[in-house]
């Protein structure tokens, strides 16, 4: 079984391959943007695939809210060993997930120092929250953002179709 | 209760989903980035090893995503080492048989759950392998017949060989069976190179 260690330094070098390779490409303006998509890809396959064998035995989610909560509880205590602190919502397909201590922004800072540095190690896991949701039925835009390490906000708008 | 202790175990494992997956995800996405051959060769020329490094066979089967997660691996290495001496408290290793036994049946079995077996010591001390029945990184995997050269677990040659480095052990690793490439089990082969020797800081008496 991997150790947890594993994948933090796994994301880790990820993040800086995707990033280094886009500086030896071409566009420095295109570059941002590229590669938080990049990411967000990945972590939306992984998410997909984890999702599946995570609720191979589970009933099916009777609501929408059950799964929200599902994710903040089971989903995210499994792959950060921790619950998501606060889950909120305006009941008509917004859902706010505050994390306090999120696992993978731990070893940066605690308050503003390398702020800016936040958002390419919140995009993979952006796009697991996605992935995950994708495969349980649920298409949606996930976004995140960061105003005091190690603390962070995803914010999940469940597209209706 | 045994519903707790199923999910003790269960998110165990799930956690080392997490883990295939993501390197998995990885090792697709430098597929498909590396697919053109000329965009290939310019990106090689630019990877940088450090000089006492023997150049693996795999190197010369021209995959470029294996390269890649290997560097990948070797900057993971480095940095796990840590991780490692500071949870294991296995002491110096004497000498390279103390070392091998170290990485199979501690460091192996912390990181990936797994004991593989040390086997087939070259007459010289110098050499020896990793049999491993079963490889965490491919589960789920199979290789596509148009990437069959690829070294999948590239990333563990790396991790060894960054590891021992920061222990002051050149090290040579390379994969000499793989399941996914067909072989029954999965050998990796791990050859000394020489020791490093530390560099003081100028001044230091």
């Amino acid at each position: 079984m991997a150790d947890d260690a594993l994948f933090e330094f796994l994301h880790m070098e990820i993040v800086a391959h995707v990033y280094k390779e886009q500086a030896t490409r071409e566009d420095i303006d295109k570059e941002r943007v590229t590669c938080v998509s990049t990411l967000e890809l990945m972590g939306f396959r992984v998410g997909q695939g984890l999702i599946e064998r995570f609720t191979k035995d589970c009933p099916t989610f009777k609501e929408d809210l059950d799964i929200m909560k599902f994710l903040c509880k089971d989903l995210w205590s499994t792959i950060f060993r921790k619950q998501i602190d606060n889950l909120r919502t305006n009941h008509q397909g917004t859902y706010v997930l505050q994390d306090n201590k999120f696992a993978l922004l731990t070893q940066f800072s605690t308050g503003k120092q390398y702020l800016e540095e936040a958002p390419k190690y919140l995009a993979f896991s952006c796009g697991l929250i996605r992935g995950a949701l994708s495969n349980l039925g649920l298409e949606s835009v996930v976004t995140a953002e960061v105003s005091l390490m190690p603390s962070c906000k995803f914010q999940v708008v469940i597209q209706k179709l | 209760m045994s519903r707790q202790s199923n999910r003790a175990t269960d998110s165990k494992k799930m956690n080392s989903e997490l883990f295939t997956l993501t390197y998995g995800a990885l090792v697709t996405q430098l597929c498909k980035d590396y697919e053109n051959d000329e965009e290939v060769n310019k990106q090689l020329d630019k990877i940088k090893f450090t000089s006492h490094v023997v150049l693996h066979r795999f190197f010369q089967e021209g995959c470029a995503a294996g390269k890649i997660t290997n560097k990948m691996g070797y900057n993971i290495g480095v940095r796990l080492i840590e991780d490692f001496l500071a949870r294991s408290s296995v002491g110096r290793c004497h000498d390279f048989r103390e070392t091998a036994d170290v990485i199979a049946k501690v460091a192996f079995k912390m990181y990936l759950g797994i004991t593989p077996s040390v086997t087939n010591w070259s007459p010289a001390g110098d050499e020896f392998s990793l049999i491993l029945e079963s490889n965490p990184l491919v589960d789920f995997v199979e290789l596509p017949d148009n990437h069959s050269n690829l070294v999948y677990s590239s990333l563990l040659c790396g991790v060894l060989r960054g590891a021992l480095e920061m222990v002051q052990m050149a090290v040579d690793v390379r994969f000499a069976q793989d399941t996914l490439r067909g072989d029954s089990v999965t050998e990796i082969r791990m050859k000394f190179i020489k020791r490093i020797e530390e560099n003081l800081p100028a001044g230091d008496e």
